[in-house]
């Protein structure tokens, strides 16, 4: 097979397996906790990597013919300005419970990753890679390549913690008695990112709009300093 | 039409920021540095957004799924992680999250003002 043909196959396996993926999402909406666990992001990628496991094509050819996708996440975080420019009013207005909650959310998320993953034995390079693990994948990976973690490892954190997210947050806040839906997309968009914005905007618009408010601020804050951080930890 | 337009600008964003992550050195992604100088912009020129520019991000927003899919079939093919690294990962990945959502939950509904305002 040339590598043109290949690379035309690869790129289809990617749309394929994200069709699939998408109506498998589709079918569950009526189940809210198995709808969660069947997000695009988990059953895509285990088609894709079972399909390749099959036909003996190694992950580095599947990656090479689609590097357009690579591309587009880079394009697809600059359009994050977007959705956080016409959200900015509610920050004049809500400045204080919405900039020490970012604050607090994006660094307690970051630190407590670290710690419970050192007492349980993680090595540096674990570490660094499940720094970035709140900031939505296209930063994520971004950074992690930056500082010296395993960018592989960053995507797979990422998506399982918002995953994770998206899951438990809405057992957390029932279980808070919190119903006030600015709340549930802010944390959920600083916790979770786009994963859990994407079921924010399930809830309401508003929620959709605040979930996007706070995974554009998450990101921009630990894209600005993270790697600072790891430079003056680790030199 | 439109779509083409708004794509052109959101890579051009992104060339200039990954030029000056480049030439700088800076530890920044390009395309967040690319991110702020868009943000900046919008918020500076004082108008609506145009729509074509809304409209292109929101699709492109919409099919982020689609995008991370080839790097999260990573994941299954990490040759360098040993075993032991699972556990750590996995349990800093759940109990991080959960105390996360917990607390900044709990802090921000001590922050807000009551809802007075409400339409």
């Amino acid at each position: 097979m040339t590598t043109w043909m290949a690379t035309i196959l690869l790129l289809a396996l990617t749309c394929a397996a994200f069709a699939a993926a998408l109506w498998l999402y589709r079918v569950n909406r009526g189940r809210p906790t198995l709808q969660a666990l069947m997000h695009p992001l988990v059953t895509g990628p285990l088609m894709v990597s079972a399909i390749l496991v099959a036909t003996h094509i190694d992950y580095d050819q599947y990656r090479k013919a689609n590097q357009l996708f690579f591309f587009l996440l880079g394009t697809t975080t600059v359009a994050l300005a977007i959705p956080l420019h016409q959200q900015f009013h509610h920050i004049s207005r809500l400045s204080k419970p919405l900039i020490i909650t970012l604050i607090f959310g994006a660094s307690f998320a970051v630190a407590s990753a670290l710690a419970i993953a050192w007492l349980l034995g993680g090595s540096v390079e674990t570490l660094i890679s499940l720094a970035p693990k709140s900031v939505t994948t296209p930063i994520a990976l971004g950074l992690s390549e930056k500082i010296g973690g395993l960018p592989a490892l960053t995507a797979g954190v990422v998506v399982f913690t918002g995953v994770v997210g998206a899951v438990l947050g809405p057992l957390i806040f029932r279980w808070l008695g919190i119903t006030d839906d600015r709340i549930i997309g802010f944390v959920t968009g600083i916790c979770a990112h786009g994963v859990g914005t994407t079921r924010a905007f399930e809830i309401s618009a508003r929620c959709g709009a605040f979930a996007s408010l706070g995974l554009g601020m998450t990101g921009a804050l630990t894209a600005f300093s993270l790697p600072w951080l790891v430079i003056f930890f680790l030199d | 039409m439109n779509l083409l337009r708004g794509l052109a600008v959101l890579i051009l964003f992104q060339g200039i920021g990954e030029g000056i992550s480049h030439i700088t050195g800076i530890p920044v992604p390009g395309p967040v540095i690319g991110m702020v100088l868009l943000f900046l912009a919008l918020q500076f020129s004082h108008t609506e957004t145009p729509a074509w520019l809304g409209r292109t991000g929101h699709v492109l927003i919409r099919w982020l799924s689609l995008m991370f899919l080839p790097a999260c079939t990573g994941l299954f093919f990490l040759p360098d992680i040993s075993s032991s690294q699972w556990l750590p990962i996995a349990g800093a990945i759940v109990l991080a999250t959960l105390l996360t959502l917990l607390l900044s939950a709990l802090l921000m509904q001590k922050l807000m003002p009551a809802e007075g305002h409400r339409p």
